[in-house]
């Protein structure tokens, strides 16, 4: 029997950083993998798509050369090398993984991991034994009855992103991060995009003002858009017919493929729960902020324990409870409110913090600054001068709550507030804050003077 | 050729104080008259001001340093032309053995380490600027509020977390029972002088009743007609003893062990109760001044000891006080003497009660006071004599209108 000071179960974002960092502060580390070092985000998420947008992105540009005044015959574009480079950058960051836990002195150990009881954990054959151990199994697609992917007409996000032809007519159901992305991707390369949201606006977890002018930018262009609807069914032959009800009233249209993007399930099964004492309230493992499981020893990070289902957010996780295990001093739970979002469609969505209505929720006394990329000088010579930028102050303490954002390279921006929230900056730091001219960042000054009354170039 | 700044001694018997904060950092240019640091004596926070023009080249003890000797040296002042290079030549080199240089070697070494035992991260707090504002807004002390972030860094929940009078750790601990509070250089005073007074001073007390009817007609007539001043009637109070003191010279004295001084001038003491303690401000030259003119003295100087402001001087000294409890409702108390002086007059609320005045009863407003003496300084004959003046014109208060007798 081996044994470590630290098991992490699930190499993920969540895993494996959290293995790397134990390793890091001088811990025997093992991380137990069934599949690809790098997990969903690496292998099926976050990594791939980026590289199909990328492709989107350029021949989006490609269609509007002459805007710059650049022209060029003949566009199009190879859906398998589209698909092989996505692959491609897939393999390249996993195996980078590999070298980075190899350089840790992190010990892999490929199989399924299941929890024994007593700070047990069975891979195989092989019993490992450490006194914390760290589930991050990460979570799969949700399927909802009469949706069930089939891998031929109706896909889920993994069939998405290696598609063998490409879908003249798609339906996507569920507009978060993840439905956008696809709708996006495949509205761009030429396809008609119908997008169903039951919530009443698309990517419903983003400020409201956001939400509508995104939906007013995929509209514009030309993608359909149904919200407050959902799909009642399928009827597949050599396509898909898909009836839409919308308050009442249905309808029904053709397509060649469905992606069903409505969220995701926490992967809880088969990990040995029923060994130890961990709870899974509402398809989640019950943590308490650090982390930690209702089995001493035991904690759980990442999509296994909820909203937001993000990368990032696993990661950081897996930092702070490595770094509460090895008692490292300064430490705090991870705030939700500190953990930015991103969407990569075309145009990109970016935030961080509370949304306007979250905020007057909450009955906060706020001020609210925007500024349209129409006024920035860099924008328009990019030629993006579509979207906005809008902050969240509390009125009284000057609190920077939260920061929406859509339009170009705003997934990069984001940041930027992201660490004056963290490091609690007040508006009058950001305001003395210099930036860079000509840069989109600029904007991102200006709406925080804006708030205050003070915008300059608007 | 740099200047020692010093720990400045703000009254004849402090030996030593604290340097609670800085105004002026290192590489910062003053000139004469700049405050550069505020400094808690035995009874108040004390503003220092720079005597001599240059930059501060070298903070030797940080703010938030307890227990620092007075004329130990505290920073270094550049002159104009100089460097950081000669600082350095001024605290190490063996060149000229002047007698400054071992002072300021004898600070630099252990002095600080021994002396300052919050020194390490008091010379500047770290929080967020949002944790500043936050606690600005709520008038919160920084310093008092223990940092949660990276390197002990003030963050916002810290300082909405943390609760005046309990340490951080006593609410993550759960309520507790008893609060502990450190006891402040004044509570320590406090402490120290009046047990002594009370061991070491034969103190002995006398008690009089004063009949206030007449005092309170012509107060009442005179607030009427003086539209920017309400006396009080512990003004009054003031100026009886005052002029008692002036009739009665040889109650007007301090004790000294190998003599007694006099004093020719009436300089009364009044006790001020602040939020952790009292502080006797002094009105100099009572019989000197006029009832309007001492009142306005008096709220000035209250005013002043409730904001801390108060000089050395306007604290220290006077052969006399007056302690009043009379707006609590107290009828008759007996004061602790506040050494060297030789008496406190405990004066007690005005209370109707019936008085026999030639075989008749009658209600009249009476205000019992008794005064504590240092029967070292001043005898029973000596002491009553005093008290039946005091009486005299808190009866008659036209009296204390005439002015000086």
């Amino acid at each position: 029997m081996q044994s470590f000071d630290i098991i992490v179960i699930g190499s993920g974002p969540g895993g494996y950083v959290a293995a790397i960092r134990a390793a890091q502060l001088g811990k025997k580390v093992a991380l137990v993998e069934k599949e690809n070092l790098g997990g969903v985000c690496l292998n099926w998420g976050c990594i791939p798509t980026k590289a199909l947008l990328r492709s989107a992105e350029i021949y989006h540009l490609m269609h509007r050369l002459e805007d710059f005044g650049l022209s060029a015959q003949n566009i199009k574009f190879d859906l398998k090398k589209i698909v092989a480079r996505s692959r491609a950058v897939a393999t390249q960051l996993s195996q980078g993984i590999a070298h980075l836990l190899k350089k840790n002195k992190v010990t892999v150990i490929k199989g399924h991991g299941k929890l024994l009881g007593q700070k047990k954990v069975q891979v195989g054959n092989d019993t490992l034994t450490a006194p914390h151990i760290i589930l991050a199994t990460g979570a799969r697609p949700r399927i909802l009855p009469g949706l069930e992917p089939d891998q031929k007409f109706v896909w889920t996000s993994k069939e998405a992103m290696i598609p063998e032809e490409f879908p003249n007519k798609l339906l996507v159901v569920g507009s978060g991060a993840i439905g956008m992305e696809f709708a996006s991707f495949y509205k761009t390369l030429g396809a008609e995009v119908t997008v169903v949201e039951l919530q009443p606006r698309i990517l419903p977890v983003e400020d409201e003002e956001i939400s509508k002018l995104a939906q007013k930018s995929f509209e514009k262009q030309g993608m359909k858009i149904y919200t407050g609807s959902t799909v009642k069914s399928l009827q597949k032959g050599k396509t898909v017919k898909a009836i839409i009800e919308t308050a009442g009233k249905t309808q029904e249209i053709t397509v060649d493929r469905v992606i069903v993007a409505i969220g995701i399930l926490a992967n809880t099964e088969a990990l040995g729960l029923e060994n130890t004492k961990v709870k899974v309230e509402k398809g989640q493992i019950k943590v308490n902020p650090w982390s930690e499981t209702d089995e001493p020893g035991v904690y759980a990070i990442g999509d296994l324990t909820g909203p937001p289902w993000l990368a990032h957010k696993a990661s950081h996780e897996g930092i702070i409870c490595v770094e509460k295990i090895a008692g490292v001093k300064g430490i705090h739970p991870l705030s939700a409110q500190n953990v930015p979002g991103c969407t990569y469609s075309i145009p990109q969505i970016a935030s961080v913090g509370l949304t306007e209505a979250t905020a007057k929720a909450k009955g906060l006394k706020i001020r609210v600054g925007s500024f349209p990329y129409k006024g920035n000088g860099k924008a328009i010579a990019l030629g993006e001068d579509e979207g906005l930028i809008k902050t969240i102050f509390d009125a009284n303490t000057g609190e920077l709550l939260g920061a929406h954002m859509i339009g170009a390279e705003v997934t990069e921006l984001i940041q930027g507030y992201t660490l004056a929230k963290t490091l609690e900056t007040t508006e009058e730091e950001l305001m003395h804050t210099v930036f860079p001219h000509p840069t989109l960042s600029e904007m991102m000054h200006e709406a925080v003077l804006s708030a205050f009354d003070r915008v300059i170039h608007f | 050729m740099p200047i020692k700044i010093l720990m400045p001694a703000l009254s004849p018997t402090m030996t030593e104080g604290n340097l609670v904060k800085w105004h002026k950092k290192e590489g910062d240019a003053v000139k004469s008259g700049d405050l550069i640091a505020e400094i808690e004596t035995d009874k108040a926070t004390m503003e220092v001001e720079a005597v001599d023009e240059g930059i501060i080249g070298k903070i030797l003890i940080p703010e938030a340093s307890e227990n620092v000797k007075v004329n130990s040296t505290i920073a270094i002042l550049l002159e104009k032309g100089e460097s950081l290079a000669d600082l350095e030549g001024f605290i190490t080199t063996d060149a000229p053995l002047s007698p400054m240089k071992e002072v300021v070697l004898e600070t630099v070494e252990p002095v600080i380490v021994a002396e300052v035992p919050r020194s390490t991260s008091a010379s500047r707090i770290f929080a967020t600027p949002l944790a500043k504002r936050i606690a600005g807004d709520r008038g919160l002390n920084l310093a008092h509020i223990t940092g949660s972030g990276p390197h002990g860094r003030i963050i916002k929940d810290d300082v909405l977390a943390y609760t005046p009078g309990r340490s951080t750790a006593a609410i993550i601990a759960g309520p507790s029972p008893f609060q502990d509070r450190p006891v402040s250089n004044m509570r320590k005073v406090i402490g120290k002088r009046l047990t002594e007074s009370k061991q070491t001073v034969p103190h002995f007390y006398l008690t009089i009743d004063c009949a206030i009817d007449a005092l309170m007609q012509t107060r009442k007539s005179l607030n009427e007609n003086l539209p920017n001043t309400k006396l009080t009637v512990n003004d009054f109070v003031v100026k009886a003893v005052g002029m008692a003191l002036q009739e009665v010279p040889e109650a007007n004295a301090i004790w000294l062990g190998d003599s007694i001084r006099y004093f020719t001038q009436a300089d009364v003491s009044i006790a001020v109760a602040l939020e952790d303690g009292l502080i006797t401000p002094i009105v100099r030259g009572v019989n000197l001044k006029n009832l309007v003119a001492l009142s306005s003295e008096i709220k000035e100087l209250v005013q002043k000891a409730k904001d801390g402001k108060l000089k050395p001087e306007e604290f220290q000294g006077g052969a006399f006080t007056i302690s009043n409890l009379g707006m609590y409702g107290i009828q008759q108390f007996g004061a602790i003497i506040n050494p060297p002086q030789a008496c406190i007059l405990a004066v007690g609320a005005g209370v109707q009660k019936p008085v026999v005045v030639e075989g008749d009863i009658g209600i009249s407003t009476l205000m019992t006071c008794t005064l504590s003496v240092d029967h070292r300084v001043v005898d029973g004959a000596v002491g009553s004599t005093f008290l039946a003046a005091f009486k005299k014109y808190i009866e008659n208060p036209a009296l204390l209108l005439l002015g000086d007798l």
